[in-house]
């Protein structure tokens, strides 16, 4: 009895955390589902794609059965014959009109989360967030109303990975690990620290060629475009360290150019500010790379 | 619609439609060839794309002395002018499309991505982050973008040569209208005469506009390379000059034609296309002196 | 009343083909040896471009690069998608158009043979000289087929990809005009718009959407070439253009090009279920009129490939809208095919299995679809594997699959031979088992996180990138299959095929001799309604 209720137990913890993704923070081996994410924003497009996905099986279920009783019923070889009518007006427009109810339902979720999305106001910090090819850069800008001075890095893919993607390297991809986890290709020389309970402003752009900067714990993406800012914004919960990938393919090394944001408490980050502060006061930190020109 | 007609006519085997595409490749590939070359190697491009064009040139020629022979031999039925009127609409209605996709740049780069660049509305966060100096205006105070790519430069005052070529373009619509009640009421000479004028009236408007580009170059320092400005006034005017020179080579061809007598009262379809041509190219001109000169 | 079709060659009116390999195929006039021409090209491209998707699979078999150096990953992703789109996709369309649209309106050939021929000549030319890219010092095309600057300005080759896509263009722009122009002048008397099969309603109307917009795509093409090579700024910010403007036009045009590839295969499927269903289909008016419609919805809805790039939130919630509504009459569509299956005398021949196939796996490629409108959640889809299962179930299983089971149903009357129906039906359950192993297990990959266009991932995609590349591998040798099943019927089969090949078809292709002689319907045919698919329904 107690085996067995254990073993359920088990079984459904897994089987949650494979369709919901909420034990884990990164993809993990087998995932099925969306991750649920770790910040206020995240819940929408996770639910949004439940709810929506659940509608299609539903609608599918229906189709796909219909489609199946009249195969089985109506074959040659079971002697049925044609019927000869050719359209039912009442029926067309039931199944023209039931459609459009469910797509409003949709389309007024989805709205909603949108204009949340859209709201970058309130934000109590700022980070810039600067594409290139192949590794990205953070600026922080602003954390509390203050302006902040030269502290600002180049991210890159960690040297072990970076080893290990090389073609014919005969390196185990396996064996890239932090802490038991593999973060083979997913993985920073020096990750984007912030706090949590905080809204964060990123602000998003690129220096040579278009990319995208998707972190899915985050729960959005958005498209870092040379000359152009985008604007989206994040308050995650919970501390941990997420990971993600370039989205949009910009070269060669499109694949390795993974985003780490580390998030840890607020106390954690302005200890880390202050000391980052320290640092870039006396030498001038080094300047981004001029943007390359286009064309 | 369900026509009545009752013989059906199908052309014979021919061999122009595989010499167009083996001139259409050479003169592709030389041009290919041409722009990747390094500098002082581009000879064997230039080459091919020569010999291409003139194939081009060859092939049309073959390729409607053949058209116009089965024409004059009476071959072509009622069906078969419908088919070619057709086609002419329908290649009229693709020209339009292509003009129409660098119309919409125009219409974007002037309503959005310019005062974006300049901070208006959606464009804050661009304009604060990356070009706060930069006051969007389009046209001569800042269509060439927030870098000054090409240095500054003036416009072309709509009032004087555009204007001039307006009123060519306009009167030259007007003659060859005239000359095609010419053709129906089988006056001859008034054919030649008018469709002579509409020649001469198309070619003065390359020359004025032919004038205008040098003017432009050695004057205003407007060139293709004046930012987003330059780009779409000399591809809009330049596609559009291509047009008028096609069109008027080919109204060229319609008065030998004439003064050949292949035209009849009611058998002058080669005619008609060409006066449609020539009204589009009109009507796509109006566009540009408006949204290009004037606004 | 009728007279005999007018040639003007002599060796043309004996009903037979010209004699001479380079005369009757090179040189042609007939629209059926140029549909053969454009379906054989089809077929080969589609095995190069499976080639090329069996290298990105292969690739992706496990973690680590084992095969290719990522620049060449990214040029196979590139030349998959346009090879199979313009080359395998598009021609077959067009190859079966031409084959079938005169011979199903009564019409002796295309209304401007000569042009036809020229349409076709141009697509080996232009896939020769975006293939050699491959070949050359800098490389091909590896901007994704979507060709986003600056990106794509970066590329050694882009000249020959842009002059590429502009031979294709002028290609099916002269197609599509053809079939307007055929369809609207060739019809025979009594053959009214509203009884001809959907099959020439669809590519009716998907001729309109080709005329519309590959021109606006040769238009986006030349501004890339320009800003490359000519110092034009539309693409680029510092000089007052933007990185967007391209993307907006080349939707503008890939978004009705998405339907280009489905609108046709839509017909093919309404041919094929009511001839084995034995039932005339069921709304036809309401088919005509949704695929209609999803035309004119397909060129406002654009921007939803670009949710991610931040435009405005207006534009957001515009183009969520239109897309979604697309929905209703596809649903429109499916519907009525089930309902043309209900209350029919069904059987099971190959072609049927492969439309069933297709409104099953289309209507899941839909679905996925559906969600991928949805703005928030698009955020996380997008430039994931969830789109590239997406549009491999709407393309593969469902354009391809439609080609397929075209092919099936028509093949008979083009050779006048039946093919193996066991080896058909081997090649039907082994694509549709191994299609779903392939592109199944994409949507799990992208909710997790993975995007697309990458050479190499983290070891949490493992398993189902080795499950998705396992069923790559069989869904391409099973297309050997068919491959198997053509040539034996082309030149091995030796079972007659009937005139109407198919107890169950409607429609003028069945009232010729099969094989289709060399011409058909020299004098136009005197139509009883009972012999077309539709001219008999009531309503
Ligand atoms: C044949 C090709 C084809 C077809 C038919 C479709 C059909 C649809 N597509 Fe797809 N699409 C592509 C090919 C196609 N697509 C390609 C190639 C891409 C990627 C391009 C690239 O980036 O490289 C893409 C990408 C793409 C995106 C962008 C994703 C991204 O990059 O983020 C979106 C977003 O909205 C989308 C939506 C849709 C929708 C809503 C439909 C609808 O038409 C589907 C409608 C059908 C149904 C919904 C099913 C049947 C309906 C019912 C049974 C009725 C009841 C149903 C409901 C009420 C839900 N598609
Ligand atoms: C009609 C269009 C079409 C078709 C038919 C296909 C067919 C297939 N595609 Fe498709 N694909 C696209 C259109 C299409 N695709 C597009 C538009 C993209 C986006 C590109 C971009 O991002 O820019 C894409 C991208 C794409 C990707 C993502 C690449 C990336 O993001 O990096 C993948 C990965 O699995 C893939 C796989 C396949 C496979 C396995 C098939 C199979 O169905 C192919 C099966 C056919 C064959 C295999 C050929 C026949 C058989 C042989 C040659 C015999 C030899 C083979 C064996 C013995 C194994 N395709
Ligand atoms: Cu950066 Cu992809
Ligand atoms: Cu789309």
């Amino acid at each position: 009895m107690t085996t067995g209720g254990i073993r359920i137990k088990a079984w459904a913890a897994t089987a949650c955390a494979l369709l919901c993704g909420v034990a884990w923070a990164n993809p993990k081996p087998g995932q099925l589902n969306m991750p649920r994410g770790v910040t206020e924003w995240s819940e929408r497009p996770y639910l949004l794609n439940n709810v929506a996905l659940g509608v299609c099986v539903v609608i599918g279920v229906l189709v796909f059965g219909a489609m199946a009783i009249a195969m089985v019923r109506f074959r040659k070889s079971r002697g049925a014959v044609a019927e000869k009518w050719t359209h039912n007006t009442t029926l067309e427009i039931v199944w023209t009109t039931i459609p459009v109810l469910i797509l409003v339902v949709l389309a007024y979720l989805a709205t909603g989360g949108l204009t949340t999305f859209a709201d970058t106001t309130g934000s109590q910090m700022t980070v810039k967030v600067t594409g290139y090819q192949w590794k990205w850069r953070y600026d922080y800008v602003e954390y509390r109303g203050k302006a902040i001075d030269k502290v600002g890095f180049m991210s890159r893919l960690d040297a072990q990975s970076d080893e290990t993607r090389q073609l014919g390297s005969g390196l185990d991809p396996h064996a890239v690990q932090v802490d038991g986890e593999n973060t083979y290709l997913l993985n920073v020389d020096e990750p984007l620290v912030v706090p949590v309970g905080v809204k964060i402003r990123f602000v998003i752009t690129a220096g040579d060629v278009i990319h995208s900067w998707w972190v899915p714990d985050l729960g959005w993406k958005i498209d870092a475009i040379p000359g152009i800012v985008n604007a989206a914004w994040a308050t995650i919960k919970t501390p941990g360290v997420y990971r993600g990938q370039c989205a949009e393919l910009c070269g060669q090394d499109h694949g390795f150019m993974p985003v780490v944001v580390k998030a840890v408490t607020r106390s954690e980050f302005e200890q880390w500010l202050a000391q980052r502060q320290a640092r870039a006061a006396p030498a001038p930190a080094a300047t981004a790379p001029a943007p390359a020109k286009q064309g | 619609m369900g026509q009545h007609q009752d013989v059906y006519f199908v052309p014979s085997k021919s061999q122009w439609p595989i010499v167009a595409a083996v001139v259409l490749f050479l003169t592709v590939f030389g041009a290919g060839h041409w722009l990747n070359a390094e500098p002082g190697e581009s000879g064997f491009g230039k080459t091919f794309l020569l010999i291409g064009f003139v194939g081009v040139l060859a092939m049309f020629f073959g390729w409607f002395r053949a058209v116009i022979r089965e024409s004059l031999a009476g071959r072509y039925n009622a069906q078969v002018d419908r088919s070619f009127r057709m086609g002419m609409m329908w290649f009229i209605f693709s020209e339009v499309m292509f003009f129409g996709a660098f119309f919409g740049a125009l219409f974007y780069a002037r309503l959005y991505a310019v005062p974006w660049l300049g901070g208006e509305g959606h464009g804050v966060l661009t304009h604060q982050f990356l070009w706060n100096d930069y006051a969007a205006a389009w046209g001569a105070n800042g269509g060439n973008g927030p870098a000054r790519i090409g240095g500054s430069f003036e416009t072309v005052p709509p009032w004087g040569m555009p204007l001039l070529n307006t009123l060519i373009l306009l009167t030259s619509s007007v003659t060859v209208t005239i000359a095609h009640h010419a053709i129906k009421d089988g006056h001859r000479g008034r054919v030649l005469l008018f469709l002579g004028l509409t020649v001469l009236l198309g070619a003065s408007f390359l020359y004025f506009q032919a004038n205008e580009y040098m003017e432009a170059y050695r004057e205003l320092n407007l060139t293709l390379k004046s930012g987003v400005y330059g780009s779409t006034f000399f591809m809009l005017t330049g596609f559009h000059g291509m047009h008028v020179t096609l069109g008027t080579i080919m109204l060229a061809v319609m008065w030998l034609r004439e003064l050949k007598g292949h035209f009849t009262r009611d058998h002058h379809f080669a005619f008609e296309a060409v006066a449609w041509y020539w009204h589009f190219v009109d009507v796509v001109w109006l566009g540009l002196f408006i949204f290009v000169y004037i606004l | 009343m009728a007279h005999a079709a007018t040639h003007d060659q002599h060796d043309d009116h004996h009903h037979g083909a010209p004699k001479g390999f380079f005369a009757r195929w090179v040189m042609s006039t007939n629209h059926k040896d140029i549909g053969t021409l454009y379906l054989v090209l089809s077929l080969i491209a589609f095995f190069i471009g499976g080639s090329f998707a069996m290298v990105i699979r292969a690739e992706l078999f496990k973690p680590g690069l084992q095969l290719v150096q990522p620049y060449f990953f990214n040029e196979m992703t590139t030349l998959h998608a346009l090879v199979m789109i313009f080359g395998a996709v598009m021609p077959a369309f067009v190859g079966l158009g031409n084959w079938m649209i005169p011979l199903m309106i009564g019409a002796p050939d295309m209304a401007l043979p000569r042009m036809n021929n020229l349409s076709f000549w141009l697509l080996p030319f232009a896939f020769v000289l975006l293939l050699s890219t491959l070949f050359l010092p800098g490389g091909g095309p590896a901007g994704g087929w979507t060709l986003y600057p600056p990106l794509s300005l970066q590329g050694q080759s882009l000249a020959y990809s842009v002059f590429a896509i502009h031979l294709m263009g002028i290609s099916s722009i002269m197609g599509a005009i053809n079939i307007i122009a055929t369809i609207l002048n060739l019809r025979a008397p009594g053959m009214d718009l509203l009884k001809m099969p959907v099959f020439v309603w669809t590519w009716l109307i998907t001729a309109f959407l080709l005329i519309a917009v590959m021109p606006v795509l040769a238009g986006a093409v030349t501004m890339l070439l320009t800003d490359k090579y000519f110092g034009t700024s539309f693409f680029n910010a510092a000089g007052g253009g933007d990185p967007v403007l391209y993307q907006h036009i080349f939707w503008f045009f890939g978004h009705p090009e998405v339907y280009i590839m489905i609108l046709p295969a839509f017909g093919l499927i309404s041919e094929i279920i009511p001839t084995f269903a034995r039932k005339p289909i069921f709304g036809y008016k309401a088919m005509v009129f949704a695929v209609a419609s999803i035309a004119f919805l397909s060129f406002i809805v654009w921007a939803h490939h670009m949710f991610a790039v931040g435009l405005p939130l207006g534009a957001d919630i515009f183009f969520m809208y239109a897309t979604m509504l697309i929905a209703v009459p596809t649903g429109v569509k499916v519907f009525n095919w089930v309902s043309t299956m209900w209350g029919g005398s069904m059987s099971f021949e190959t072609p049927m299995l492969w439309a069933v196939a297709f409104v099953i796996l289309f209507t899941i490629g839909g679905f996925s679809g559906l969600m991928l409108a949805l703005v928030p959640a698009d955020f996380q889809y997008h430039d994931s594997y969830f789109v590239v299962a997406h549009f491999h179930y709407v393309l593969v299983t469902g354009a391809i699959f439609a080609i397929i089971a075209g092919v099936y149903y028509w093949l008979p009357k083009w050779t006048g031979r039946m093919y193996s129906e066991f080896w058909g039906k081997v090649h039907f359950w082994n694509s549709v088992v191994w299609v779903n192993v392939l592109f199944f297990p994409q949507h799990f990959l992208g909710l997790a996180g993975m995007p697309r266009r990458i050479p190499d991932y983290n070891v949490a995609f493992a398993n189902f990138n080795m499950v998705s590349s396992i069923g790559g591998f069989l869904f391409g040798a099973s297309q050997l299959i068919f491959l198997g099943v053509i040539v034996h019927c082309v030149f091995f089969s030796r079972k007659q095929a009937l005139d109407r090949v198919w107890e169950g078809a409607r429609g003028l292709e069945w009232t010729v001799p099969s094989p289709a002689p060399h011409h058909t319907f020299e004098v136009p045919p005197l139509i009883h309604d009972e012999d077309l698919a539709h001219g008999h329904a009531v309503d």
